[in-house]
C-alpha cells in the first residue's frame, strides 16, 4: 500500500510539466496555431527559472521569469506566424534551436559551462503531517507549486471552455472568417492563445528546473512534444489532456523505477517515447484537430 | 501589346523571381551576421576580430576550407534527405536517429567483411547503411499512411529510441572489449582522404564522401526533375487534394519519400565510418540530422543548391571552432537559429509581395 502511494504521488509529479504543456498546446492550437515551439518554451521556461532563483535568491521569482521566458519565446513564435504568417511548423523547428543555442549560449555566458548550471535549492514545501504510508502524498500537497499547476489546469479548463474569451479563441481555429466577421481580430485572439501556452510551458520548464534543481542543456528531452501528443490524445481539451498525461507520467516513472537485470537501461530508456509513439499511432484517427489549424488568417483570400 | 512591353514584362518577371529566391537567403545570412557581430561587441570582444578569425580560419586557406567541406559532407546528405521528404511536404525531424541506426549498419558491414576490396567493400558498407536508415525512416512513413500520425512528432520519438537502442547494440553487441567503439572498417571499406593525394591537406579529415555526396545531389537533382516518380512526389507535396486529384498512390508515395529520405540520411554517416575514424561511436552524427532541416530550407529544398547550403551551414560548424578563443562556440548554434528564423520570415513576405502589391495599387486612388 505504502509503495502504491508513492507510486501515485510520483507519477503525479512526474506529470505536471506534461499537464501544464498539454493545456498550453490546447490555447495555442486551438486558437490555430501549431506549436511546435512547446519544446523550446520548456526549455527557455526552465533556464530563466533557474537564471532568476541564482539571481534573486527566490525561487518564486524563479518561477516568475521562468514563465517570462517562456512566454518570450512564444511572443516570437506569434510574431512570426501569425502577424508574419510564415510556417508554423517550420517557425516551431526553428525557435526549438533557437531556445537551444540561446540558453547553451547563456550557459556558456553566465556560468562558465556549455552542459550544465549551479544548483539551485528548489522550492521549499509547506509541512503536512500524514499518518504513516501516506506521507508521499502529504509531501505533494504540501507543495505550493503542485497546487498552483493543479489550478493552472483548471483554471485553463474554464477559461477555453467557460468564457466568451475561450469561445472567441476556438472560433480563431476553427472558423476564423466567422469570428473575423463578427468583429473581433482573428490576429489578435491567435496571438494570444500562443502567449497562453507560453505561460503553461514556461510553468511547465520552472517545474522541470525546480524538481531538477538546475539546468542541464536540453534537459526538456522531447518533454514538449510528448505533451502535445498527449494534447492530441485530450482531443485539444485541456482536463483530458491533462488527464491524458497521467499516462505518459506513469511510462517516466514505470523508466525510473524499474530495476530489472534482464531488461537493459536502453531500452527502459526507450518507454516514454515508445508510449508515445504506440498511443499517437492508435489515436489519431480519431481526434479532430481544429479546422484552420496550420493556416495562416488572411481577410483577402478567397473561400 | 507591343514587343517592347512584352520584354519589359519578362525582365519584371525575372527580376521578381531573382529577389524572391535570393532576396531572403542574402538578407537572412546578412542580418544573422550582423546580430552575431552585435553579440560579439555586447561581450567585450571585438567584432573585427571575430570575423576577420573566422575568415582566415575556415575560407582564408587551404586547410581551413578543407575543414569547412569536412563539416558540409554529412551536412550535403542530410540536407538531400530533409530535402527530398519536404519536396512531398513531409517534415523528416528523423534524420539524425536515421543517420545513427544507419551508421551503426555501416560500421558493423564495413568491418564483417574482410575480403571485400575497394570499392565493392564501400559499396556493401553504404548499401547496408542505407537499408538500415531507410528501414528506420519507412516507420514514420507507415505510420502517416496507415494511422495519419504526424510525421514530426514521430520522427523525434524515434530519434530518441534510435539513439537508445544504438547504444544498447553498442553497449552489448558491437563495441571492442574495453571500449565504447565498434571494431574499425575493412581497408575495402574505406574511403580515402584527399590528403593522400594533396599534401598541402595534411591532417585534414576530408574524405572522398564529399564527392559522394555532391555525386547523390546531382543525381537527386536529375532524378527529382526528370522522372515521374519524382514528379509524383512534387505533386504530393502541392497536398494530399492535388495528389489525389493526379490518381496518385498517396499511402505509397509516403512511405517511399520516408524510406528514400532516410537512406539518404544515413549516408551521411559515410564521411566519420568511411572516411575519417573508420568506427561508430556514440555522438559521431553531432547533431547533423538537425542541421540538415537549415540545410534544406536555405536551399529551398532544391537538390543542387544543397551543396552551397550544406558548406555554407559547415562553415558555421567548423567557424565556431576557430572563433571558440574568443566568444563561446555556442554562439553559433544561436546564429545558424537566428538565420532560418530571418529566412522563414523573409521568404514568405517576397512570395506574397506580388499579391500585396498588387493591392496596394487597387486600393490606392486614382491619379488625375
Amino acid at each position: 500500500m505504502e509503495t502504491a502511494f508513492a507510486f501515485i504521488a510520483q507519477v503525479l509529479r512526474i506529470s505536471v510539466p506534461y499537464g501544464l504543456g498539454a493545456v498550453g498546446g490546447a490555447f495555442s492550437e486551438r486558437g490555430g496555431v501549431v506549436n511546435i515551439a512547446l519544446e523550446g518554451i520548456f526549455i527557455c521556461g526552465a533556464f530563466g527559472a533557474v537564471w532568476g532563483t541564482l539571481a534573486t535568491g527566490n525561487p518564486w521569482a524563479g518561477v516568475f521569469t521562468g514563465v517570462l521566458s517562456g512566454m518570450l519565446l512564444a511572443a516570437l513564435h506569434a510574431l512570426v506566424t501569425v502577424r508574419g504568417k510564415a510556417d508554423q511548423i517550420l517557425s516551431g523547428l526553428a525557435l526549438n534551436l533557437l531556445a537551444v543555442g540561446a540558453t547553451r549560449s547563456l550557459l556558456k555566458v553566465m556560468y562558465g559551462s556549455a552542459s550544465n548550471s549551479p544548483r539551485i535549492d528548489g522550492l521549499p514545501g509547506l509541512p503536512i503531517s500524514l499518518p504513516a504510508g501516506f506521507e508521499a502524498i502529504g509531501e505533494l500537497l504540501g507543495s505550493p507549486f503542485f497546487l498552483l499547476a493543479i489550478a493552472a489546469v483548471i483554471a485553463g479548463q474554464v477559461l477555453l471552455f467557460g468564457t466568451g474569451f475561450g469561445l472567441a479563441l476556438r472560433a480563431a481555429g476553427d472558423g476564423p472568417r466567422a469570428l473575423d466577421g463578427a468583429g473581433y481580430s482573428v490576429g489578435n485572439f491567435r496571438v494570444l492563445g500562443v502567449l497562453l501556452s507560453g505561460f503553461y510551458g514556461g510553468l511547465a520548464g520552472a517545474w522541470l528546473a525546480m524538481e531538477q534543481h538546475n539546468f542541464t542543456d536540453g534537459m526538456s528531452s522531447g518533454r514538449g512534444y510528448i505533451a502535445l501528443a498527449a494534447m492530441i490524445v485530450g482531443k485539444w481539451r485541456p482536463a483530458a489532456a491533462a488527464a491524458a498525461c497521467l499516462l505518459f507520467g506513469a511510462a517516466e516513472t514505470l523508466q525510473i523505477r524499474i530495476h530489472s537485470d534482464k531488461l537493459p537501461s536502453q531500452f527502459l530508456q526507450m518507454i516514454p517515447y515508445l508510449v508515445t509513439l504506440i498511443v499517437l499511432a492508435g489515436w489519431i484517427g480519431r481526434a479532430q484537430p481544429p479546422k484552420a489549424l496550420g493556416d495562416p488568417y488572411d481577410r483577402e483570400a478567397a473561400e | 501589346m507591343s514587343d517592347r512591353e512584352i520584354t519589359n514584362l519578362r525582365l519584371q518577371a525575372f527580376a521578381l523571381s531573382t529577389l524572391q529566391t535570393v532576396g531572403p537567403v542574402a538578407a537572412s545570412i546578412a542580418l544573422g551576421l550582423g546580430l552575431a557581430g552585435l553579440l560579439v561587441a555586447l561581450l567585450g570582444a571585438s567584432p573585427t576580430q571575430f570575423f576577420t578569425t573566422l575568415w582566415a580560419g575556415t575560407l582564408g586557406s587551404t586547410y581551413g576550407f578543407s575543414q569547412v567541406l569536412f563539416k558540409a559532407t554529412p551536412l550535403i546528405f542530410t540536407g538531400l534527405a530533409v530535402a527530398l521528404a519536404f519536396q512531398a511536404r513531409l517534415f523528416n525531424i528523423g534524420a539524425e536517429g536515421q543517420m545513427v541506426i544507419g551508421g551503426l549498419a555501416m560500421a558493423w558491414a564495413g568491418a564483417s567483411f574482410p575480403g571485400l576490396p575497394f570499392p565493392l567493400g564501400v559499396i556493401e558498407a553504404l548499401a547496408f547503411g542505407a537499408l538500415a536508415g531507410g528501414l528506420w525512416g519507412a516507420i514514420p512513413g507507415l505510420l502517416k499512411a496507415r494511422t495519419g500520425a504526424h510525421e514530426v512528432i514521430v520522427t523525434i520519438m524515434l530519434n530518441f529510441v534510435a539513439l537508445a537502442l544504438a547504444n544498447y547494440l553498442l553497449a552489448n553487441h558491437l563495441a571492442l572489449p574495453e571500449t565504447v567503439r565498434s571494431a574499425e572498417v575493412t581497408a575495402g571499406a574505406t574511403l580515402p582522404r584527399f590528403s593522400d593525394f594533396w599534401s598541402a591537406l595534411r591532417g585534414s579529415p576530408l574524405n572522398l564522401a564529399l564527392l559522394l555526396g555532391v555525386a547523390a545531389a546531382i543525381l537527386l537533382e536529375l532524378w527529382s526533375n526528370r522522372t515521374p516518380v519524382g514528379f509524383s512526389l512534387r505533386v504530393l507535396g502541392e497536398g494530399p487534394k492535388q495528389a489525389r486529384y493526379a490518381g496518385l498512390p498517396l499511402a505509397r508515395l509516403t512511405v517511399f519519400a520516408m524510406t528514400a529520405s532516410g537512406a539518404l540520411a544515413a549516408l551521411a554517416g559515410s564521411n566519420f565510418i568511411l572516411g575519417y575514424k573508420h568506427y561508430y561511436e556514440e555522438g559521431f552524427s553531432a547533431g547533423a540530422g538537425f542541421q540538415g532541416i537549415a540545410v534544406a530550407l536555405l536551399a529551398r529544398n532544391r537538390p543542387i543548391w544543397i551543396v552551397p547550403s550544406a558548406i555554407f551551414f559547415g562553415l558555421l560548424s567548423y567557424g565556431g571552432l576557430v572563433v571558440n578563443s574568443i566568444v563561446p562556440r555556442e554562439l553559433i548554434d544561436l546564429l545558424e537559429a537566428v538565420i532560418l528564423l530571418f529566412f522563414i520570415v523573409f521568404d514568405r513576405m517576397l512570395r506574397t509581395l506580388p499579391d500585396r502589391l498588387l493591392l496596394l495599387r487597387a486600393r490606392a486612388p486614382e491619379t488625375p
